[in-house]
C-alpha cells in the first residue's frame, strides 16, 4: 500500500485479471467450524489439560501391560500388604540411579499384622525393559518384557500391595482397562437409544410421542441404582469375566438414556418445522434419510458435549456395583473390585493404600467434567 | 377449587405410574432363572434330604410359585387371588421372605421409617447448603468465593458416595468422637421411643446426612448459580442498582425469587439421586435402612422381599416427585394446571 501524493491510497499488488473476487480477504475468520470450536476451546485451559490427560490414559490403556512392573493376578507370598516403596536415586549422598531398598516381611504375632524392615545397605537397582511375567501387549501379542521391574531378591511396590501380595500401582493400570471403557460402552447404548427413541418422539410426534415420553417418565423417577444393583442381580454366576463386564456396561447404558432422549427430542420438535427439513421431505427424502442427513447434524457436538459429562456417572456406577460385589467379579479387576478389598474401615486405617484406588477414580470423573464443561462452553464458536 | 384438580390429577398418574413400575420391578426380579425355593429344591435333593424337599414343594405351592409369570404378578400385586385368597401388595400382605423365613413386613418394619428420615434428612441438608452457598456463589461471581464454591462443588460431585463415608466415618470418629455405623446406639434397638433414643439416632444420621447430601447440594448449587447469575444480566437489575437498591435487598427482593423455582422443580431429579445414594452408603455405614436387606435379598434371589424394597423405593421417590409438583403450582402461579401441551 503506497500514498499518492494527492492523498489517495493504491495497492502496490500487481493487477491480476483472473483474481476470483469472492474468496474471503482473511481466511482466519471464516475458517471451518470445527477450527473455531477448537480455538475457543483451547482458551478453557483446565479443560484443555483434562483432555490431554484423558487422551493419554485411553493411549495408555493397551501398553497398561507393559507399564506395569507385575501382572494382575502375579501374587507375591512373601510380602502381603507391603506399603509403598520408593524408588530412590542417591544411596549415602551419592548417585546410583533408580534404586529401592530391599525389604523383608516379619510375622508381627502380638498385633497378628505383617510388618517389614528395609535393608539399608544394599540399594537394589530398577532395571529396565527386563523380563517378567508373561502378557499379552494390546490383548494380542505375548511378551515378558515390562518397562521396569525390580532387580532379583527385592520388589518394587510403587503404591504398596495388597491382601494377596498383588502389586497395588499394577493392578491400578489394568483396572483402568475395565474402569474406563465400561463409559464408553455404556454411553454408546445410552446414545444409540436416546438418539433413536428421541428422534422418533420429536420427528413423527403424536401417539408414539406420547408413549415415549410417559416411557422417560417413568425412568427418570426411578432411582437408577436399586434399579442396577436389581438387573446385575439378574446377571448369571457362571459367566465369564469379559460376558459380565460386556452386560454391566449395557446395564449402566440402558438406564442413562431418558435424559439424553428428552434433550434430542426437545430439539427435534423446533427444527423439523424449518424450511429445509420441509424442501428435503417434497424432494422424497425417507424419514430415516431426514433424521440422519439433515436434522442429527444440526446438534450432534452438543451430544458429544453431553456424552462427556454422562460417562463419569457411569464410572462412578461400576464402581459403586462392583464394590458391592454386584458388578465385575473377582478375576477381573477394576478401581471398584480393588475397591471391594477396602470396605472395611479397619483394613483402610492399618492399610490405608488399599484404597489408593479411588484417587485415579476421583481424577479421571473431575477430568471428564472439566473436559464437558469445556467442549460444552466452546460449541458455540459465534457465541462469547 | 383448579388446584384440588390438578392434585387429584397428579395423584392419579402417580398410581398409573407405579402400576407400570410394578410391572417392571417384577419382571427384573424374575430375571433370573428359577427362585429361590427351586433352587433350594434342586440343593435338598442333591443332598439327598428328600424329606425336606416335600416342605419346600409346599411352599412353592402356598406362594404360588408352581404358576404361570402373569399369574404370579397378579397375585402378589393382589389382583388375583391366590392359594390364600386375595393378599397382596394392595391387601398390605407383602409377602414371605424366604431368606429370613419371616414376613417381609416384619424384616423392613421400623427401616421403612429410617428409610425415609434419612432421606428427608439428606433432603434438608441439600437444601440447606445449596441455597447459601449458590446465592453466595453467584453474587460474588468471579472471586475466590465462587472459585471456592465451585471446587468443593467438583470434589462432591467426583468423589464415590461409599468412599466419602468411609473417610468421613474415620475421620468423623477420630477427631469429633462421632459414632461409627448403624442408626442408634446399640442399647436402644428394640426400645420405644425415647428422648434418649431420638437423640441417639440425630447423632448417628450426621454423617450419613452429609454424604448422601453432597453430590445432590453440589449440582444444585450449581444449578442456583447458572440460574442466579441469568437472572442479575438483565436489565431490570441494572435499573435497580441505578436507582441506588442495597445490593443485599436487591438480590433478595426480585433475582431470588425468579431463581427459585428451578429450585424446588428439582426436587424431581434430586431425589431418585438421593434415595440412590441412601442405599449405597446404608450398605456401607451399616444403616438399618432397607439398603442392606435390598442387597442381601437381590444376591440371594429372595423375591418377595427384593421387590417389596423396590417397590417402596419407587414409591418414596414418586411421592416426592408429586409433592415437589404441587409445590411448584402453588409457588408460581403462572405455570398451567393440567400437562403441558405438546
Amino acid at each position: 500500500m503506497s500514498r499518492l501524493p494527492d492523498g489517495r491510497y493504491v495497492d502496490d499488488a500487481p493487477y491480476d485479471p483472473d483474481e476470483n473476487i469472492n474468496r474471503i480477504e482473511r481466511a482466519d475468520m471464516d475458517a471451518p467450524n470445527w477450527l473455531l470450536v477448537w480455538r475457543k476451546f483451547k482458551r478453557h485451559k483446565l479443560g484443555l489439560i483434562s483432555g490431554i490427560f484423558l487422551l493419554f490414559s485411553y493411549l495408555m490403556l493397551p501398553f497398561a501391560g507393559f507399564i506395569a512392573p507385575y501382572t494382575p493376578t502375579e501374587r507375591n507370598a512373601d510380602h502381603l500388604y507391603a506399603p509403598p516403596q520408593m524408588v530412590k536415586f542417591f544411596h549415602e549422598g551419592e548417585f546410583v540411579g533408580p534404586f529401592v531398598y530391599p525389604r523383608t516381611a516379619i510375622a508381627d504375632l502380638e498385633n497378628y499384622r505383617w510388618t517389614y524392615e528395609t535393608d539399608m545397605t544394599r540399594p537394589m537397582p530398577l532395571q529396565f525393559f527386563c523380563r517378567g511375567e508373561e502378557y499379552r501387549l494390546a490383548g494380542i501379542f505375548k511378551t515378558e518384557r515390562h518397562l521396569f521391574c525390580a532387580s532379583e531378591g527385592s520388589t518394587i511396590f510403587l503404591l504398596g500391595s495388597d491382601r494377596l501380595g498383588r502389586d497395588v500401582f499394577s493392578r491400578i493400570l489394568y483396572g483402568a482397562q475395565l474402569s474406563l471403557t465400561v463409559g464408553l460402552i455404556g454411553i454408546t447404548v445410552s446414545f444409540l437409544l436416546g438418539i433413536g427413541f428421541g428422534s422418533i418422539a420429536g420427528y413423527f410426534g403424536g401417539k408414539i410421542d406420547w408413549v415415549i415420553q410417559r416411557t422417560i417418565e417413568i425412568l427418570r423417577s426411578l432411582p437408577e441404582l436399586p434399579l442396577w444393583l436389581a438387573l446385575s442381580a439378574a446377571v448369571p454366576s457362571n459367566w465369564g469375566p469379559v460376558a459380565v463386564f460386556f452386560i454391566i456396561s449395557v446395564i449402566l447404558g440402558i438406564l442413562d438414556w431418558p435424559g439424553l432422549a428428552r434433550a434430542v427430542r426437545a430439539k427435534f420438535l423446533s427444527l423439523r418445522e424449518e424450511e429445509y427439513v420441509r424442501a428435503a421431505e417434497m424432494m422424497g427424502a425417507s424419514s430415516g434419510r431426514v433424521i440422519r442427513r439433515h436434522l442429527l447434524p444440526n446438534f450432534v457436538s452438543h451430544l458429544i458435549a453431553s456424552a462427556t459429562l454422562s460417562i463419569p456417572a457411569m464410572i462412578l456406577g461400576e464402581t459403586a456395583l462392583s464394590f458391592l460385589g454386584l458388578g465385575l467379579r473377582a478375576p477381573a479387576v477394576s478401581w471398584g473390585v480393588m475397591l471391594n478389598d477396602a470396605q472395611n474401615l479397619a483394613s483402610i486405617e492399618i492399610y490405608p493404600w488399599t484404597a489408593i484406588p479411588m484417587l485415579p477414580i476421583i481424577i479421571v470423573v473431575l477430568a471428564f467434567n472439566f473436559l464437558g464443561d469445556g467442549l460444552r462452553d466452546s460449541l458455540d464458536p459465534y457465541e462469547d | 377449587m383448579s388446584l384440588l384438580k390438578y392434585a387429584v390429577y397428579r395423584l392419579f398418574t402417580m398410581l398409573v405410574t407405579l402400576w407400570v413400575v410394578s410391572i417392571l420391578i417384577f419382571f427384573i426380579i424374575n430375571l433370573p432363572p428359577g427362585d429361590y425355593l427351586s433352587n433350594q429344591i434342586a440343593e435338598l435333593r442333591a443332598t439327598g434330604q428328600e424329606s425336606a424337599v416335600e416342605q419346600a414343594e409346599f411352599l412353592r405351592k402356598e406362594y404360588a410359585l408352581d404358576r404361570p409369570l402373569w399369574q404370579q404378578y397378579l397375585i402378589w400385586v393382589g389382583f388375583a387371588p391366590g392359594p390364600n385368597g386375595f393378599s397382596g401388595l394392595l391387601q398390605g400382605d407383602f409377602g414371605w421372605s424366604f431368606e429370613f423365613d419371616k414376613p417381609v413386613a416384619d424384616i423392613v418394619g421400623d427401616a421403612l421409617w429410617l428409610t425415609v428420615l434419612v432421606n428427608l434428612a439428606a433432603v434438608l441438608f441439600v437444601y440447606m447448603v445449596a441455597l447459601p452457598l449458590g446465592v453466595l456463589a453467584a453474587a460474588k461471581s468471579k472471586t475466590w468465593v465462587d472459585y471456592t464454591a465451585a471446587f468443593v462443588g467438583y470434589i462432591g460431585l467426583a468423589t464415590p458416595n461409599f468412599l466419602l463415608a468411609l473417610i468421613l466415618f474415620y475421620y468423623g470418629n477420630r477427631y469429633l468422637g462421632l459414632p461409627i455405623g448403624g442408626m442408634m446406639d446399640p442399647q436402644f434397638e428394640g426400645e420405644p421411643m425415647s428422648w434418649e433414643k431420638v437423640k441417639s439416632i440425630l447423632i448417628h444420621l450426621i454423617v450419613p446426612t452429609f454424604v448422601i447430601g453432597t453430590s445432590g447440594a453440589a449440582a444444585m448449587m450449581q444449578r442456583l448459580r447458572a440460574n442466579l447469575l441469568d437472572e442479575l444480566g438483565k436489565p431490570y437489575v441494572e435499573t435497580a442498582q441505578a436507582k441506588g437498591l442495597a445490593p443485599a435487598k436487591m438480590l433478595t427482593k426480585y433475582p431470588l425469587r425468579m431463581a427459585f423455582n428451578p429450585f424446588v422443580a428439582d426436587i424431581g431429579n434430586l431425589l431418585p439421586a438421593m434415595v440412590s445414594g441412601s442405599v449405597l452408603v446404608s450398605v456401607v455405614l451399616g444403616l438399618q435402612t432397607i439398603g442392606p436387606a435390598l442387597l442381601a435379598a437381590l444376591k440371594s434371589q429372595d423375591q418377595f422381599l427384593a421387590g417389596f424394597i423396590l417397590m417402596f423405593v419407587a414409591l418414596l421417590t414418586l411421592i416426592g416427585t408429586m409433592i415437589s409438583d404441587l409445590l411448584l403450582v402453588l409457588l408460581d402461579p403462572r405455570i398451567r394446571y393440567g400437562g403441558r401441551e405438546a
